[in-house]
């Protein structure tokens, strides 16, 4: 088994991205994800991949698409302010069906906000953010072994469906310790092989003759009946993803639970704390985590409800944005209730286990 | 029979989609038949911008990405960075280049990205129907200058090889004219200069084409050309900013 | 076993160190831990802290808001994180920054010199080893021998010549309670 170590959600995901065999990273500074581009820099030059500290967000993200239009594993990361410039290129990402992985640690907005640990970004980032009708793949993790973990999934399903991937996590994990345990490194041998997935349609070298290829990176297409096949193209993929990469933890959800709780992120785990307070006072109370927050879990939510359930309660380092979603899977069958903390305040659990109590 | 002129390999045999007299097809050809010269057509990828020349992407005969408005230094420096061994060129107009994708222009060259630019520069954006660019001249009247660009008001028109040549890091920058023959024949030799040193991998080259809108300046092709000489090479002089391989300190 | 830990103290103090020692220390034996540090502008010269939690349990919420342990630095860190330390909870105080006394009696409260005490071991630098001593000291939160290897695994590769400083300063630490 491999030892664990001791380290910051930012170094982690840095890390595991690395052993996932990225080895294109473009970024610009952010607090609070400056060590996420520090490691980059540090690391990089050690596995001969790229690490350029671009002259914006808006110029990483471009340097992400030309990358991932050559079918490299390529990365880019920043936190909410730095993740609304890069709207621009995930959009035309998006559009040009390229694989590619975005870290956001969320923090307070809007506007410059402030540092701290926010999930405000949610309807930015599972709504797609950009302009034009397409959907990210947003993975949310709660620790900083699973943060760790989702890089290497988020380049298996940002190829996989050629689609861009975010990691949804906030300064909280991007700042904490915990210890983590790295799958290994990916070989030489492996990363070519994974940059030869994408050879029927990436940019590069050709041949004369019977074999020549004459491959764009694109998202124009002015012809709207063709634009709209495009689209529609899109939707089927969106529809796959929703079929097939919903992911989820139930915490406590059981028969008889008198309230469940739907929180992501680390969020989630302060409503954990929260249930297992409450249980020793003898209530049961169940909570269903979002690990990806798109595709969204509808279907888990609807069916952890019971008869016994009298209320579902939200809670979100916001003032209410993944309650719409939950609202939408519980579709008016109970009432759906809040809690949110904005400005970059994380809740306690002593806030939480009041929430519940009001309910129970 | 014999063929004395024929389309360069590295141009597809697809109608260009631009208007009677645009130079943007000249431009085209220099770039197509230097690649045909130094061979680099299987080992070259470009990035085709916003503005005319928008589908520049489906003209070469190489793998080319389609970028966002202004992104394209950007987007090239993405695909240098993926594949080291190939050429990698922008094609980019004035509108995109001098205007919202100032930022990255300047930075890829700061870097000397190993890159080719290919800035095409006649005073005006075009596919958005003749409106004010970065480079149209004091006075010049366009759909949002109607009265004639005011510089106290707007500021000057940006010279982008100047501005570039006060950077240490480009190899070679140089400014061309499309408006006859023989300067024709001239840029030519730069286009070739420039991919040469390109595929040498001798850092960043930046060729400035000076051309013209007939249509959007509502001058017939011939006259504006004339329009151009008179005004455009008045203010954007013609000639080498940097050559790294003629002086070690490069300039005029 | 579960202890929330909050090292308090002006920015250059070493509080973020403390809580990585005490986290790396108990994650070697077997706990499980998380550290959460405060960030922004306050690092740079103001106050820091950092929320530590060694539990033998998987750990739900990171935050600590009412400590069992805690240690405080300067005044600014007794007088924010003292109030909320829990009852009958564990407070190391260095009283060389510290005037005024918390007015509690239901904490295990200690005011220790801790930054003469680093001068004694050779450098002010070693106050983050003085209180980490004390923490073991006092609580027996973490096993000496863990912790001394750990330090000397850091500091031999990074700066040897601090290591004897740093050895003498945890020591003295610990055995402030003899």
């Amino acid at each position: 088994m491999a030892q664990k170590v001791l380290m910051k959600g930012n170094e982690a995901v840095a890390e595991a991205a690395i052993r996932a065999g990225c080895r294109l990273y473009f970024a610009y500074p952010i607090t609070p994800q400056s060590e996420l581009i520090e490691y980059m820099a540090k690391m990089m030059p050690k596995v001969k991949g790229t690490f350029i500290q671009a002259e914006s967000e808006v110029a990483a993200i471009n340097m992400v698409y030309g990358a991932s239009g050559c079918g490299r594993r390529v990365m880019t990361s920043s936190s909410s302010p730095g993740i609304s410039l890069k709207m621009e290129g995930l959009s035309y990402i998006a559009g040009a069906k390229l694989p590619a992985v975005v870290v956001n640690i969320q923090r307070g907005g809007p506007g410059l906000g402030d540092i701290q640990p926010s999930q405000a970004d949610y309807f930015q980032a599972t709504k797609g953010g950009g302009h034009g009708d397409y959907r990210l793949i947003v993975l949310a993790p709660n620790s900083v072994q699973e943060f760790a973990d989702m890089a290497s999934e988020a380049f298996d399903l940002a190829d996989k469906y050629r689609n861009p991937v975010m990691l949804l996590a906030d300064g909280l994990l991007g700042q904490m310790m915990e210890p983590v345990e790295f799958k290994p490194a990916k070989t030489e041998e492996e990363i070519e092989k994974l940059n030869k997935q994408h050879y029927d349609w990436c940019m590069r070298t050709n041949e004369d003759g019977d074999d020549r290829h004459h491959h764009e990176i694109n998202s124009l297409e002015l012809d709207p009946n063709v634009l709209e096949k495009h689209v529609l193209s899109l939707h089927e993929k969106y529809k796959d993803i929703q079929k097939n990469e919903v992911r989820y933890e139930k915490i406590n959800v059981k028969d008889d639970n008198e309230i469940l709780c739907v929180a992501y992120g680390t969020a989630s785990r302060i409503v954990k704390s929260a249930i297992t307070e409450l249980q020793k006072e003898g209530h049961s109370v169940g909570l269903v985590r979002p690990i990806t927050v798109w595709p969204y879990p509808s279907e888990v939510i609807a069916n952890s409800i019971t008869k016994k359930t009298k209320k579902v309660i939200v809670f979100e380092l916001s003032l209410g944005q993944m309650v719409e979603d939950v609202k939408l899977a519980v579709n008016g069958k109970l009432p759906v209730d809040f809690l949110g903390r904005a400005g970059g305040i994380v809740f306690t659990p002593d806030e939480v286990i009041a929430k519940i109590k009001e309910s129970l | 029979m014999q063929v004395i002129a024929q389309r360069p390999k590295s141009l597809r045999d697809i109608p260009f989609t631009y208007c009677p007299g645009c130079l943007h097809g000249v431009a085209h050809r220099l770039i197509a038949e230097s690649m045909d010269e130094l061979d680099i057509r299987n080992k070259t990828m470009g990035v085709a911008p916003v503005g005319c020349s928008v589908f520049a992407y489906k003209f070469f005969d190489c793998d080319m990405a389609q970028a966002a408005h202004g992104r394209a230094p950007a987007v090239a420096t993405g695909m240098k960075r993926s594949r080291p061994d190939m050429c990698v060129f922008t094609y980019q107009g004035d509108g995109d280049l001098a205007a919202i994708g100032t930022a990255e222009i300047v930075h890829a060259a700061n870097r000397g990205e190993n890159i080719t630019v290919f800035f095409v520069n006649n005073a005006i954006y075009g596919m958005t129907g003749g409106q004010m660019a970065p480079t149209t001249l004091p006075g010049m009247k366009t759909s949002t200058s109607p009265y004639g660009r005011d510089a106290d008001d707007i500021g000057y028109p940006i010279k982008a090889s100047e501005l570039l040549a006060t950077l240490e890091a480009p190899y070679y920058i140089e400014r061309v004219s499309l408006l006859s023959p023989q300067e024709i024949l001239k840029a030519k030799k730069c286009v070739h200069s420039a991919l040469k040193y390109n595929k040498e991998k001798r850092g960043f080259t930046f060729i400035e084409f000076i051309s013209t809108c007939p249509t959007n300046w509502g001058i017939e092709p011939i006259k504006s050309r004339d329009w151009a000489r008179e005004n455009m090479l008045k203010f954007f002089e013609i000639g080498c900013f940097r050559d790294k391989s003629k002086t070690v300190e490069g300039g005029k | 076993m579960k202890a929330d830990i909050i090292c308090s103290g002006f920015g250059g103090q070493g509080v973020l160190t403390i809580g990585k020692f005490l986290a790396q220390a108990a994650m070697k034996e077997g706990k499980k831990v998380s550290w959460l540090p405060s960030y922004g502008p306050e690092m740079r010269g103001g106050t820091a802290n950092v929320s530590v939690i060694i539990s033998d349990n998987d750990i739900a919420s990171p935050l600590v808001s009412n400590p069992s342990i805690l240690v405080a630095l300067n005044q600014p860190s007794l007088d924010k994180f003292g109030p909320p330390t829990q009852k009958g909870g564990v407070i190391l105080v260095n009283s060389d920054m510290t005037p005024n006394k918390l007015k509690r009696d239901d904490v295990d409260i200690t005011y220790a010199p801790m930054s003469s005490i680093a001068i004694e071991c050779g450098s002010t630098r070693v106050l983050n080893m003085v209180s980490i001593g004390m923490v073991i000291g006092k609580t027996k939160l973490v096993k000496y021998e863990t912790m001394e290897q750990d330090l000397r695994d850091f500091l031999e590769v990074k700066s040897p010549e601090l290591l004897e400083a740093n050895l003498k300063a945890l020591q003295m630490g610990m055995e402030y309670f003899g």
